[in-house]
């Protein structure tokens, strides 16, 4: 276009101290790009800020709990009356009796202490302890007979309101308007607190405890919850892993290129896809219906978390595999490795950060994951325990998520609380499970 | 096209090492190399030369079955070893590949320290049986390779933090280490400064001792330097080989003198 222009000696252009306009028009686009991205990054941050500041707001009381410190007079007439000592005697007495003794013992706390509240009526005094409470001091005289006859001091929870009001949660206020609270429990609670009978500590029970009923927020914990997840991570980890790298493998080195390879790899990217609700509708139809193993049972959460988190580490480990470079492979066969070789020994360990992420993303959301374990019945109230691993993978247990959303599905705010005091524990685990990725990934890579 | 001109080698008794008929090489349909008759002899230098792209690396890799992973490669024809064909059904590529090592044309060091690069090759074939035997290997493997002064005090370094010249120069040592029978090596002075380049010639010279060698380079000097046979490709056709004397001094094609005096390329 530009022949006729042609000569010896190209144009002069300007000099390099002052930017001609296509290099400014270019650096004012570049700037432009990275204000965008800041921008991008910012709305980000600020999404995770306020995730958290919410979650973190609403949750973080669960950590703190309300208990009381009182003395209680195990009197043998009421828990033993042939004083037999035999503890198929003593179940006999049910925690309404011991229940009796917490409030006696509360009152004659007030009393000692000169507490003095106009109309506190016995039923006041007797629902600021928590409905757990006598259970628990049943269980410990059932363990230890030899109790019986003494005073004894116990720590027991404060009811859930009273806790609630200790947290802010509940106020006089809203007391005046609710039928499990009187603003004399509230008056009661401000006297018992000055004195140190009530007081507010961490909440070892959350992490701990398993759940508990409707009208005991107070006392539910994620114990069973926490194990059952762990337990469903196990058998998702040990069979995903294994099961993901060497089809992975075999995909990518060894499967030939062919329609059958192709219709595979297409069906995982599709099966990456599929709503996790329909893994539970499977896992019914497939591990309870037709296999007839336990519902409820962390094995078969397992089981349909590890279809689901199969796609993942597949992908992500196919896609590791191949960034690995070929030169590498061709070193290897050229010196007389085997194929297998090659691969173990070189291709492997160069893909294994690669691995390690998407198992630990994969695991990750399988963590996460409410749907398919509400359909195999992980939703189902469960005090017990399971037993340790293996039989308790086949034990009834239950889920963190799937606990998040039964306690949301619950009427008393406590209960709100606790579900977000949940999630934050959902949200350690994770980073701890990010955290563990993280060291991995650095301890493969230092070995280039 | 076919008007090759052999040349029977002069003195030394040819035993044949490996014995290409008719050998065809294709990408997919791409036909990247028709017909070549070569006899690589034992302990000599065989040089393949040729303009960029005639298919001196795909009739190399199609020596010691380096080709079977490239997916759609295909190879036709008769290439014998010690006068097994390497292509039957029976041969097992990975043992080829233990009696016929090969260097790259791109330095590849595995991301080890540079000791186990070395030492892989003993290690997986079980050339040795004791650290001392293995260490003993490494080091006469580098010393071959000239590599050995500038690496002996960080052996487990990465081999990967050398620089291009080094790597390739370690990549030799490598593949010296197998003790393979023939030695294939693709441009292995490309990155190499003259020095280096001369203690390589100097160490293809030393392995011709026991092994057969073949060179690609693109370095004429370098093939009348260390080669006793040379073999001129062009186009995917193998167009004159024979005594390297003869090919650099009376060849035979028109091609080949105008390759040499550098007219094509
Ligand atoms: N992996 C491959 N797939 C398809 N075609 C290939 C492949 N490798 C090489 N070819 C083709 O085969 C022909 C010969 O290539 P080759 O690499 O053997 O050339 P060469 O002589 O080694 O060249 P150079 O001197 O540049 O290394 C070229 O036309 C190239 O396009
Ligand atoms: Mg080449």
């Amino acid at each position: 276009m530009t022949d006729a222009t042609a000569t010896q000696t190209p144009p002069r252009r300007g000099g390099l101290l002052e930017l001609d306009a296509r290099t400014r028009r270019r650096n004012a686009a570049e700037a432009r790009f990275r204000l965008y991205g800041l921008i991008a990054v910012g709305i980000g941050m600020l999404a995770l800020v306020l995730l958290l500041i919410s979650v973190l707001s609403s949750g973080l009381g669960a950590f703190q709990q309300t208990s009381l410190r009182l003395d209680v007079t195990l009197t043998e007439k009421a828990l033993d009356k042939t004083g037999s000592r035999d503890p198929e005697v003593m179940k006999k007495v049910t925690t309404i009796t011991y229940g009796k003794l917490l409030e006696q013992a509360l009152a004659k706390t007030i009393e000692d202490k000169g507490i003095v509240i106009d109309g506190l009526s016995k039923t006041d005094i007797k629902d600021m302890i928590s409905k757990d409470a006598a259970a628990r001091v049943r269980d410990r005289v059932l363990a230890h007979p030899d109790l019986i006859g003494e005073t004894v001091p116990f720590t027991v929870l404060a009811n859930g309101r009273i806790d609630g009001y200790l947290k802010g949660r509940v106020t006089m206020d809203s007391a005046q308007r609710d039928s499990n609270v009187s603003p004399n429990q509230l008056l009661l609670a401000d006297a018992l607190r000055a004195d140190g009978t009530l007081y507010k500590a961490f909440n070892w029970a959350f992490i701990t405890a398993p759940d508990a009923s409707e009208l005991r927020p107070e006392a539910a914990g994620l114990g069973v919850a926490i194990l059952g997840s762990a337990y469903m991570m196990i058998v998702v980890l040990c069979l995903s892993l294994p099961l993901g790298v060497a089809t992975s493998i075999y995909l990518e080195e060894f499967a030939p290129k062919n329609r059958i390879t192709d219709l595979i790899e297409v069906n995982i990217s599709n099966l990456a896809a599929v709503p996790s609700i329909v893994f539970g509708i499977l896992g019914l139809a497939i591990f309870i219906n037709f296999a007839g193993l336990p519902q409820s049972a962390p094995i078969v959460g397992g089981l349909v978390l590890t279809l689901m988190t199969l796609p993942t580490i597949i992908i992500s480990t196919r896609a590791a595999l191949k960034a690995v470079p070929p030169s590498i492979r061709d070193a290897a066969l050229g010196i007389g490795a085997s194929k297998m070789q090659s691969i173990f020994h070189h291709v492997l360990p160069l893909a294994m950060p690669g691995i390690l992420t998407g198992t630990i993303i994969g695991l990750a959301q399988a963590l996460g994951e409410t749907a398919p374990l509400l359909l195999i019945g992980m939703v189902a109230f469960v005090r017990e325990y399971p037993d340790a691993p293996p039989e308790g993978f086949f034990d009834p247990a239950s889920a963190l998520p799937v606990q998040v959303y039964n306690w949301t599905q619950r009427a008393d705010p406590a209960f709100v609380e606790r579900a977000s005091g949940a999630i934050i524990v959902l949200l350690v685990f994770l980073l701890a499970m990010n955290a563990v990725a993280i060291l991995l990934r650095r301890r493969f890579e230092r070995r280039w | 096209m076919n008007d090759m001109t052999r040349v029977d080698p002069r003195t030394e008794v040819a035993d044949v090492k490996i014995s290409a008929r008719k050998a065809q090489v294709y990408y997919g349909d791409n036909h990247a190399i028709r017909d070549v008759d070569v006899d690589i002899n034992a302990r000599m230098v065989t040089a393949f030369i040729g303009p960029s792209g005639c298919g001196k690396s795909t009739f190399l890799r199609s020596l010691n079955r380096m080709n079977d992973t490239i997916p759609g490669c295909r190879v036709e024809g008769t290439i014998l070893l010690d006068g097994e064909n390497i292509y039957d059904r029976r041969v097992d590529p990975v043992q080829l590949r233990a009696k016929v090592g090969m260097v790259f044309q791109k330095p590849n060091p595995f991301p080890k320290s540079i000791y186990d690069n070395v030492a892989y090759g003993p290690r997986i074939h079980g050339l040795t049986r004791t650290k001392a035997e293995l260490d003993e290997v490494v080091e006469t493997s580098l010393r071959r390779a000239a590599l050995w002064a500038e690496v002996k005090d960080r052996l487990h370094a990465p081999g990967t933090g050398l620089s291009g010249g080094q790597q390739q120069r370690l990549c030799i040592a490598r593949a010296v280490a197998t003790s393979p029978e023939v030695l294939l090596m693709d441009e292995p002075c490309s990155a190499l400064d003259p020095i280096a380049t001369a203690q390589v010639e100097e160490l293809i010279d030393e392995l011709r001792a026991q092994f057969s060698v073949v060179i690609v380079t693109h370095s004429m000097q370098q093939a009348a330097r260390v080669s006793q046979r040379t073999a001129f490709f062009h186009l995917g056709n193998l167009v004159e080989f024979g005594a390297t004397d003869q090919i650099f001094t009376n060849p035979g094609d028109p091609r080949t003198e105008s390759y040499i005096t550098g007219r094509i390329g």
